[in-house]
């Protein structure tokens, strides 16, 4: 069997087995408002990855560049669900938790172009961006290292007795990493506030699930540690927010750490030189027009939230300037003096 | 006939211990696996089991006797029917009734254990300053007396304690722990069991669980809570057992610990110390005698630090914990337990990235570190008596290295070697060699030549341990070569 049928017989077997979403019926309600925000917050993502998807094109952005397309109602979600002082840390599909954690998204386009202005003056780059104002730990570039350093900022927290809870993401490649469990053995063990959002988004670049991993079921990756996990539809904002108020409150209360899996789905390639020759045209549009996570918020605002739909369109033209100002900004922001090549490597 | 019972080591790097308590007296008759006596080491107490049978027909050392030599003989056993007066100790040493181990380590054949120590030099001392004390038990007060170049950084007239560099090592890490409550230790073993190398000893007693972090097995990802705890302003100290486990770890280390400062732009700095001994001890074979010092050496954004005397291991560490970034900080388990002069200061701090003169000389300079110290010191001695003066250059740290003192230690004296027990390639003495080449090439009057380990994967066996380390005798023969004699 060659390879491509073999990758594509690798995503037939996903998609069969995929379990259904769990069911929305029983999702409390988003108010108005609420539906308005995640719909600005999650636009606002989609936008700015498409931009971002158009300078890689263009050869502004180089290296890699992986984009959160399909996945925003996640972190936003989760967001929605902390407290001012909880820290969130990730992988390298990151620039949509920067945006959900309030970062500038000029600092972050700047960043993704290497220039001056950017969150890490054009030396980190795509996967590698950091803000401490923000509580916003990385953006880190290998695969389960950012499991570790959440669990050790879930740490520091009981340490401080602060209250705050670290908001610890990686994806389901990430989950079959060796820390990762040494790290959920050290988080129960000593109760750590730590919540491990794991994005299944289906493929580990382009394994699919299924040929990676002996337990598909990544809310059951705690069990032999005793740290509770569910299931939660990752495309509905609404179900993200619900189960993340639920873990969150668990390890804020000194319950230890919470697995929650977010079944998501990424519409583009793993990085920008992605054949996609491991799954269908045809599984990528079925979710696309079936659930797409800011759709499924627009089709609220618009029917049982009677919003207007010019008040839509005035969220959806001031996202599009933010996003362009950004990219502006990127485009023509200095690249960083020479100089900076020799500072910052030890304080 | 009579077989004579011998102090027996506990561990692969014990040379004695104290006899704490007999529990059989003489006369006593014993079954195999009664327990005979107590020893004490700095480490950990042990008991003695018989492994014969018989009459315990004298004993030869007595309660409470400190600093027993292993394999001394400490008791005769008489066999069954014979008269336990008549025997004498020098019977057939049956080296057993050893603690824990394996039989052959306890007994090497004595020509290995004496030449094994010879090239294995307790550490040789030009002054009485700098000598490592022989006998800990009671601290000695000694006097700086300023003149000693290993001395220096030390104010004149400062009080001199006698510490072993685990007592210093220890006391760093409680001062700072006292100073500032944002410093915990966190490590296998380091709570309960008091340290595996015991170099906690006393800390969790102090500073209680919270501050004092038993982890479970699991390198990589402690390094990484640790890393990650940093990142938020906390001083994790990371103890390794050995720096051989830290490679499950060195993922953190590099990529996180030594990179997030860069690659933020200077917002998340990471101010971590991993420490723990490092290189080989003895008879611990390949997968437990990696000297690091080179590796780490390599990559910016860490510190790396290696001292020899308890002193600069004290104010090192100190230094370390201090430190905005992340440090390596490689100790070495032989030279734990030996003891050296500690300033008996409030705040004694060693700056990182300034190497020491620990000796002064003209004809040669012989740079080397951490235990690599111990063969250039005794070669230096040596040296003396054939008329070459060694200059000895106690690099201290490795990263930032201080090449200004070692290029103006070249200049006066036109030639070096340098000396290290890690591997030859691409190791800290090629790189001094390196810097020697642009930095004073006009006054090199010799090629640099490096003593090193031996480019092999460290052996058991004695004999090949012994070979595959460096040797007095190779740095002798280096520095005579440099200097055309």
């Amino acid at each position: 069997m060659d390879a491509a049928k073999e990758a594509r017989r690798g995503s037939d077997k996903t998609r069969e087995k995929a379990a259904p979403p769990p069911s929305a019926s029983n999702v409390p309600a988003f108010s108005r408002d609420e539906d308005l925000h995640a719909y600005r917050e999650m636009l606002l993502i989609r936008r700015f990855e498409e931009k971002a998807g158009q300078l890689y094109g263009m050869g502004l952005i180089g290296g890699f560049c992986h984009l959160y397309i399909g996945q925003e109602a996640v972190v936003i979600g989760v967001q929605m669900a902390s407290k001012d002082g909880d820290q969130v840390i990730t992988g390298y599909r990151d620039h949509g938790h920067m945006l959900a954690c309030g970062m500038e998204p000029k600092g972050v386009m700047a960043e993704l172009t290497g220039r001056k202005g950017g969150y890490s003056r054009g030396k980190g780059g795509s996967m590698h961006m950091f803000s401490r104002e923000k509580n916003f730990y990385g953006g880190h570039g290998i695969v389960g290292a950012q499991v570790s350093l959440g669990t050790g900022i879930g740490f520091a927290n009981k340490y401080r007795d602060d209250g705050a809870v670290s908001l610890t993401y990686m994806g389901d490649g990430a989950a079959n990493q060796g820390q990762v469990y040494e790290s959920f053995n050290m988080a129960q063990l000593w109760k750590l506030p730590v919540v491990y959002v794991i994005e299944n988004n289906r493929y580990a670049m382009g394994t699919s699930v299924s040929r990676a991993s002996a337990q598909t079921d990544f809310s059951k990756r705690g069990v032999s540690f005793g740290i509770p996990g569910e299931q939660v539809d990752g495309m509905d904002v609404r179900a993200v927010r619900e189960a993340a108020t639920r873990a969150i409150a668990h390890a804020r209360d000194g319950e230890g750490p919470y697995i929650l899996e977010m079944q998501t789905y990424r519409y583009r390639g793993h990085s920008m030189s992605d054949p996609a020759k491991y799954r269908t045209k045809d599984e990528v549009a079925r979710m696309r027009e079936e659930s797409d996570p800011i759709e499924q918020v627009r089709k609220r605002l618009l029917g049982p939230h009677k919003v207007a739909e010019d008040e839509i369109k005035a969220v959806d033209a001031k996202v599009r300037e933010i996003v362009n100002e950004s990219a502006e900004f990127a485009t023509s922001d200095p690249e960083p003096d020479p100089s900076e090549l020799w500072t910052d490597i030890l304080l | 006939m009579a077989t004579d019972i011998l102090m027996p080591a506990l561990s692969p790097t014990m040379e004695q211990g104290k006899l704490a308590k007999w529990l059989k007296k003489e006369g006593d008759p014993v079954k195999a696996g009664d327990i005979l006596a107590e020893i004490e080491t700095d480490k950990a107490t042990m008991e003695v089991e018989a492994v014969d049978e018989g009459v315990l027909a004298k004993i030869l050392v007595a309660d409470g006797t400190d600093n027993v030599a292993v394999n001394t003989p400490i008791a005769v056993l008489a066999e069954e029917g014979e008269d336990p007066k008549g025997v004498q100790a020098g019977g057939k040493p049956n080296g057993k009734g050893e603690g824990e181990g394996e039989k052959g380590q306890k007994a090497p054949a004595p020509d290995m254990q004496a030449e094994g120590q010879a090239e294995r030099p307790a550490p040789a001392a030009k002054t009485d300053d700098d000598k490592p004390v022989e006998k800990p038990a009671s601290p000695a007060v000694i006097t700086n007396r300023g003149q000693d170049p290993a001395m220096a950084e030390i104010p004149e007239g400062t009080e001199m304690v006698t510490q072993t560099v685990r007592e210093a090592l220890r006391d760093a890490m409680a001062e700072e722990m006292r100073r500032d409550d944002n410093v915990f230790v966190m490590g296998e073993e380091v709570a309960e069991y008091q340290g595996a190398y015991k170099i906690t000893q006393g800390l969790l007693q102090e500073f209680g669980a919270k501050r004092v972090v038993d982890t479970p097995i699991t390198e990589h990802g402690f390094a990484g809570v640790g890393v990650g705890a940093a990142f938020t302003g906390l001083k994790p100290i990371v103890e390794f057992m050995t720096f051989n486990f830290a490679m499950q770890a060195i993922d953190q280390i590099i990529n996180s610990a030594a990179k997030t400062l860069y690659m933020s732009g200077g917002q998340l700095g990471c101010p971590i110390v991993f420490r723990g001994p490092n290189g080989a001890a003895a008879r611990v074979a390949a997968q437990h005698s990696h000297d690091y010092a080179a590796w780490y050496s390599n990559v910016p954004g860490l510190k790396v630090v290696m001292p020899y005397t308890a002193s600069d291991a004290k104010g090192l560490l100190k230094s370390a914990i201090r430190d905005p970034n992340p440090v390596i900080f490689l100790e070495n388990e032989i030279l734990y337990g030996q003891s050296f002069p500690v300033p008996k200061l409030d705040d004694f701090t060693v700056p990182i990235g300034k190497a020491k003169v620990h000796r002064e000389g003209k004809d040669v300079t012989i740079v080397s570190f951490g235990i690599g110290m111990t063969y250039a010191l005794k070669a230096a001695h040596e040296l003396a008596e054939a008329g070459i003066s060694a200059e000895v250059i106690d690099l201290r740290t490795i990263r930032p290295m201080d090449s200004e003192t070692v290029v103006e230690s070249v200049k006066k004296t036109g030639r070096c070697v340098t000396v290290e027990e890690g591997f030859p390639q691409s190791g800290v003495g090629a790189e001094i060699a390196a810097r020697l080449m642009v930095d004073a090439f006009d006054y090199l009057d010799a090629p640099v030549l490096r003593i090193t380990g031996k480019d092999v994967p460290m052996p058991y066996a004695a004999n090949l341990e012994k070979l595959a380390l460096p040797n007095v005798a190779e740095v002798i023969e280096a520095a005579k070569a440099v200097c055309y004699r």
